[in-house]
């Protein structure tokens, strides 16, 4: 049966085994990938029936993980790398950012780097430090890394072989609270452009702009203001790197303003650089600034205050009232 | 008889598997074992300062490398001499064209002619490289146009070269990321079931990065087809190696289960010999090999540092006495290798060289302005696209007026 009803993590370990099946030189990597099948079970069976050589447990070391898949992508393999926890990737965010993000620009062309580095990232799952964070804009940031999210079962298990696919590195953000989130998946669909974004749910009378973890809370959003009488319209962004400003921009066009929701600090956030982008292409349009709700600027909080450090339902909506109130 | 009769005996290694320290051991070992900068190293040694061959019958510890520098002939050390000669002078035009103001930096190789030609030559075609910033003389021994090493010192590209053609990596500015690649490269080979082998370059500074000690591990752990061949040219920038180390670099390998070699670094035949080894022993499936040729970086780091400010001429003087060409000079002479006729050829093909390079920087083309926009993406990117067309806009839009 092509439709299938998926968690997010399972529609990620299949997509995985599709890509291991589909093309020998995928290669998995990362700290406890093989024999527990990754902290989130990601990677779960894959080394049993992929073998040693294609699901490879690795020394603790981030930096050692990626500098290594490019070693590998340069001899001509396709390393899927897995990252445990967002706040672990900065031992390797040398490599990615001064060796992964450019090796293609630096040689004219010759060299190709598919690496896809995923990372469970954002908050929500009571952890503690290191374990909750969105460092999605230090790498949007990055000229040469894609950057992308998916919020559902449908893209995790489409985006990450499209990711998988591509000859560019792609830094692809798993939100991890939504792993058991269940979604139908249609393994036989002709799946979104990655780099797209779609409307998860139409509206007319404001946007929200979201991606990843936002998304489900954007959407309950919507819902809700819809026992009020108004109609809010949810883009899904799912990529940070190209952001789709074309889709959005309709969207905008249509309603006339937009709030963007993402879980990293609002400040120098993928909020900011939507919010000068839209009020560029949208300026006449706009019947209200470009909202933005999000994290503070401060370090993410011990797990009992995530609740009130992460952008809930009422955060949301308090800003669609400020919109709409201009 | 030679000078350095004491220091060139006994040459060091280290190997995890045949040695077990405890721990009480171990501190012993790192205290006795911690040499003052000026303390004279021991190392492998084929060829004496004065140009005198050892033989194994003096010095049996380096029964083990001999033989793998059997098969040289006198042709062969005049090729090394040569390429030796070739690449100092190249070096000796790029600096001098820094200097000139046609490149905006430049990291000279001097003094380091012999580890670079030594441990390129022992390399197979099919064998991967990844340098540092200073690799001119491999570059040389894998057949990468010299002048293609001077665009990104000029300021025109960041490479220069195809990588896949000579299997020459582009060179890697930050210190020491390069190892990891070459580590991944190397599981790579091994998963290919190749029977070739990656050497990484790096120095003596970049042996205090992490990354450096995660290609130790990465390599020991996948036992990859690999050799560490570390450039101790005793500073980094004007950090003195005591500033990285307190334990002799070659041993470090000891602690990750791989062996650690010192070889004379300014002797073209010791490091070839040692290179050779631990290729070998990268091909046999043996597993990773740090080389440590303990040489002298005689110049600057760059043309930016000035290194009388960090340094003594004592030491440098010293360090000249041990210089790589004169000493198989002194062993061609000695030995009626060569004669009079090829060195005056070597020259007039050294001043071909220079006036080559000289030419070739003076005439190259700064790029396009919109090669900033090439590139940067493999599938392409929206943004960048956008970018692209808007600069073009701007640029176009100065096109007809005034």
């Amino acid at each position: 049966m092509a439709v299938q009803k998926l968690t997010i993590a399972k529609a990620l370990n299949d997509s995985l085994r599709k890509a291991l099946e589909t093309d020998p030189k995928v290669l998995i990597m990362g700290e406890d990938v093989g024999k527990l099948g990754g902290v989130f079970r990601i990677t779960d069976g894959l080394q049993k029936d992929f073998g040693e050589e294609r699901v490879i447990d690795t020394p603790l070391a981030e930096s050692g993980i990626v500098g290594t898949a490019i070693g590998l992508a340069l001899r001509g393999y396709r390393p899927v790398v897995e990252i445990q926890f967002d706040g672990f990737v900065f031992p390797a965010y040398d490599q990615i950012v001064t060796q992964l993000a450019k090796m293609h620009a630096r040689s004219l062309g010759k060299i190709k780097m598919p690496v896809v580095i995923r990372i469970p990232y954002a908050g929500g799952i009571g952890a503690v430090e290191h374990h909750s964070e969105s460092p999605e804009t230090l790498f949007a940031h990055v000229p040469g890394l894609k950057v992308v999210s998916p919020s559902n079962a449908s893209d995790a298990y489409w985006m990450l072989q499209q990711a998988i696919l591509s000859d560019d590195p792609v830094i692809f953000f798993e939100p991890k609270r939504r792993y058991w989130d269940k979604g139908e998946v249609d393994v036989e669909a002709i799946p979104d452009a990655l780099h797209g974004s779609r409307v998860a749910r139409e509206g007319t009378d404001i946007t929200l702009a979201a991606y990843g973890p936002m998304v489900k809370v954007c959407l309950e959003a919507a819902a809700a203001a819809a026992e009020e009488g108004k109609s809010v319209e949810v883009v899904d962004l799912r990529s940070m790197s190209p952001i789709d400003f074309d889709g959005l921009q309709a969207s905008v066009e249509r309603t006339r303003r937009l709030v963007v929701v993402h879980e990293a600090p609002v400040f120098l956030g993928v909020g900011s650089e939507i919010a000068a982008r839209i009020t560029e292409r949208c300026f006449y349009h706009l019947e209200a600034p470009v909202l933005r709700v999000g994290g503070f600027h401060a370090p993410y909080p011990p797990a009992r205050l995530e609740d009130e450090y992460l952008p809930g339902l009422d955060r949301v909506l308090d800003a669609v009232d400020r919109s709409l109130a201009y | 008889m030679t000078v350095e009769s004491t220091a060139a005996r006994k040459p060091r290694r280290s190997s995890g598997t045949k040695r077990a320290a405890g721990a009480a051991g171990a501190r012993k070992t790192a205290a006795a074992t911690a040499q003052p900068h000026d303390a004279e190293p021991q190392l492998v040694q084929l060829l004496t300062p004065e140009g005198e061959r050892v033989e194994v019958a003096d010095n049996p510890d380096i029964a083990e490398f001999a033989p793998f520098v059997a098969d040289i002939t006198t042709d062969d050390l005049r090729d090394l001499y040569r390429d030796m000669v070739l690449t100092r002078r190249f070096d000796g035009e790029a600096t001098a064209l820094q200097r000139q103001g046609e490149l905006g930096l430049w990291a000279s190789l001097l003094g380091q002619e012999a580890a670079q030609i030594g441990s390129g030559r022992a390399l197979r075609d099919d064998d991967y490289v990844f340098p540092t910033y200073r690799e001119h003389g491999v570059a040389w021994c894998r057949g990468v146009d010299p002048t293609n090493l001077l665009g990104m010192f000029r300021g025109v590209n960041h490479g220069g070269w195809d990588p896949k053609i000579n299997n020459f990596h582009l060179y890697t500015i930050v210190i020491g990321s390069q190892t990891l690649h070459a580590t991944g490269y190397a599981m790579g080979v091994a998963k290919d079931g190749a029977d070739s082998a990656v050497i990484a370059y790096f120095g003596d500074g970049a042996s205090s990065q992490g990354d450096v000690a995660e290609a130790f591990t990465f390599s020991a752990v996948y036992n990859s087809p690999v050799v560490f061949f570390c450039q101790n040219n005793q500073w980094a920038i004007s950090e003195p190696t005591e500033r990285q180390m307190r334990v002799p670099l070659y041993q470090r390998a000891q602690g990750f289960g791989f062996p650690g070699v010192r070889v004379d670094g300014n002797d073209v035949l010791a490091c070839l010999a040692v290179t050779r080894w631990a290729l070998e022993r990268a091909r046999r499936g043996e597993g990773p090999t740090l080389v440590e040729a303990f040489t002298y970086r005689m110049g600057a780091h760059t043309t930016s540092d000035d290194p009388t400010k960090y340094r003594r001429d004592e030491e440098t003087a010293a360090w000249e006495a041990k210089d790589p060409i004169l000493r198989l000079k002194a062993h061609l002479l000695a030995t009626d290798g060569a004669d009079e006729a090829f060195f005056e050829q070597l020259e007039v093909e050294s001043e071909t060289l220079g006036k080559r390079v000289r030419e070739v920087v003076r005439a190259m083309p700064d790029p396009d302005t919109m090669a900033i926009f090439e590139n940067v993406y493999a599938d392409g990117h929206a943004l960048v696209d956008e970018e692209r067309a808007q600069f073009a806009a701007y640029l176009a839009s100065f096109e007809g007026g005034e």
